[in-house]
């Protein structure tokens, strides 16, 4: 059976933000985020953001495309300060509004 | 690496003797024929219905002239529709040791039991008297799933194996991602990777007929649970499952059955052709694994978050585990840890190539935790598709 293999790499202290691609604008909360906590060089926490979400890693201005993945997964509905959680409240998809529970759209 | 050669240029990495069931009146006579040997290379495969599905017939030809397989035996009960002669036929003109046995002209379950052993037997020591020859990395057929997924499967697992399957196209093998229904919103970023602007078209037409097949059975297919994950867009839970594809060019657009004609990165087309018919696309996870193969993948990649314990008959699996926390408690199971990846223990690229020297390692026949654990699932059921038009596979520029 096949063991793990180490990378080659030194482990890294835990790091508050994985960014997947080189040309994402945000990166994903890896582990729970305080308000006002240094996440990442010139970047600092905007509020509490919880596991998995996203953060902006720079501005982003009203209709910009939110790039993870190295792609676009939406649009910004408003303007986005470095450092702030990018979710329902600030970006939407281009494809389909997202429902959530009780029938609320997102949009 | 080395691998037994047939007689169609393709090598396998194991050489195994498949006992296959062509209704499921004849499943129980099969296990029994196969069970004794089952950690002996004798795998247990099948096809349930009575009725015929030209799509089942296909993908049942592809599995019993797998790479991997060296010889089959055939366990029909006797008045079932599948065409057992044109697939004896089919195997043996593959260069195969291949016979049928007929529950109802055998005697019925005791001495169908006792015949196929002897059978068994016959061709275990004409496939372990076989000599394997070199085979390289540019002869392998990878493919990838994802199953028990969670929000770590599209930040670890998927994106450590896409960065596998670059590895692999550059060493001039072939790689298969599927599950066009849950591409939908990638698209955009898929079809200018797409070698040619036809097979481009074809990619986003397959995802669109996804699309409208989804909606047809009702699916909403992204869930409040999603967002409460952190998750916020349809295209962004895609681009999750995306990430299992890499960063190569698309060379082309695969239905089950077809296998690759040369290295590349190439997409399988899963949802059925014309009004839905018979159901979910795929019924469960190794119903892909059971196309993957069909398709000459000789292993699969399967990222798991949950924590899946499937493997597959044939071709095997290589679990890679997306969430730390899981990983510790089924590691038994698991092949790779990319969940360390989230708590700073490894990079995406260090667990890539982790994947991708595994792979090499498997094929050069380490078992995977599944394989040694015994797992040989197999599922087969009723779909229909058209032939895939020719702009799906361009020729290859000189």
């Amino acid at each position: 059976m096949h063991t793990a293999s180490v990378d080659g790499v030194a482990a890294q202290p835990l790091s508050a933000l994985l960014v997947l691609e080189t040309a994402d604008n945000v990166g994903v909360a890896l582990r729970p985020l305080a308000a006002g906590e240094s996440i990442a060089p010139g970047v600092t926490a905007a509020a509490d953001i919880g596991f998995g979400f996203k953060v902006a890693l720079r501005e982003i201005a009203r209709g910009q495309k939110i790039v993870k993945y190295g792609v676009s997964i939406g649009s910004a509905t408003h303007d986005i300060a470095a450092g702030a959680r990018v979710h329902l409240e600030n970006m939407t998809s281009d494809y389909t509004v997202t429902h959530l529970r009780g029938g609320e759209l997102s949009a | 690496m080395k691998g037994w050669l047939r007689q169609d240029g393709r090598k396998g990495i194991r050489n195994i003797v498949a006992v296959v069931y062509l209704v499921e009146c004849a499943h129980h006579v099969a296990r029994e024929i196969a069970h004794p040997d089952r950690e002996n290379g004798v795998h247990l495969v099948g096809f349930p219905g009575c009725y015929p599905n030209p799509y089942a017939r296909k993908v049942m030809e592809r599995i019993c002239t797998h790479p991997n397989v060296g010889a089959v035996l055939l366990v029909s009960l006797g008045c079932e529709s599948f065409d057992r002669a044109g697939l004896a036929q089919a195997v043996a003109a593959s260069g195969r040791p291949v016979e049928t046995l007929i529950i109802q002209q055998a005697g019925g379950t005791r001495r169908t039991i006792e015949a196929g052993r002897d059978a068994v037997a016959r061709m275990r020591s004409v496939l372990d008297a076989q000599v394997p020859v070199p085979m390289d990395v540019s002869e392998l057929v990878v493919g990838t799933i994802c199953g028990g997924s969670d929000a770590t499967s599209g930040l670890t697992a998927n994106p450590a194996m896409g960065r596998a399957f670059d590895l692999l196209v550059e060493a001039g093998a072939a790689c298969i991602f599927e599950e066009t229904g849950e591409l939908i919103g990638c698209e955009g970023a898929m079809v200018p990777r797409a070698v040619t602007p036809e097979l481009g078209h074809e990619i986003a037409e397959s995802v669109s007929k996804a699309a409208r097949y989804y909606a047809t059975l009702g699916y909403g297919s992204f869930a409040p649970g999603n967002a409460d994950g952190g998750l916020t867009t349809i295209e962004e839970k895609s681009m999750g499952a995306y990430a299992k594809s890499g960063a190569s060019p698309i060379s082309g657009l695969l239905k089950p059955g077809d296998v690759p004609p040369h290295g590349g990165l190439y997409l399988l087309d899963v949802v059925p052709d014309g009004e839905v018919r018979f159901g979910f696309p795929n019924i469960s996870d190794n119903a892909e694994i059971v196309e993957l193969m069909a398709c000459g993948a000789h292993v699969t990649l399967f990222s798991t978050g949950r924590g899946s314990v499937v493997g597959s008959a044939i071709a095997p699996v290589i679990k890679v585990c997306a969430n730390a926390d899981t990983y510790r408690r089924l590691s038994d199971d698991m092949d790779i840890d990319a969940g360390r990846i989230l708590e700073g223990r490894g990079t995406l690229d260090g667990v890539g190539r982790e994947v991708f020297e595994l792979i090499l390692d498997v094929a050069d026949g380490a078992p995977t935790a599944s394989e040694a654990m015994g797992h040989q699932e197999f599922i087969l059921t009723y779909k229909s598709f058209e032939p895939a038009g020719p702009a799906c596979l361009p020729a290859r520029a000189a």
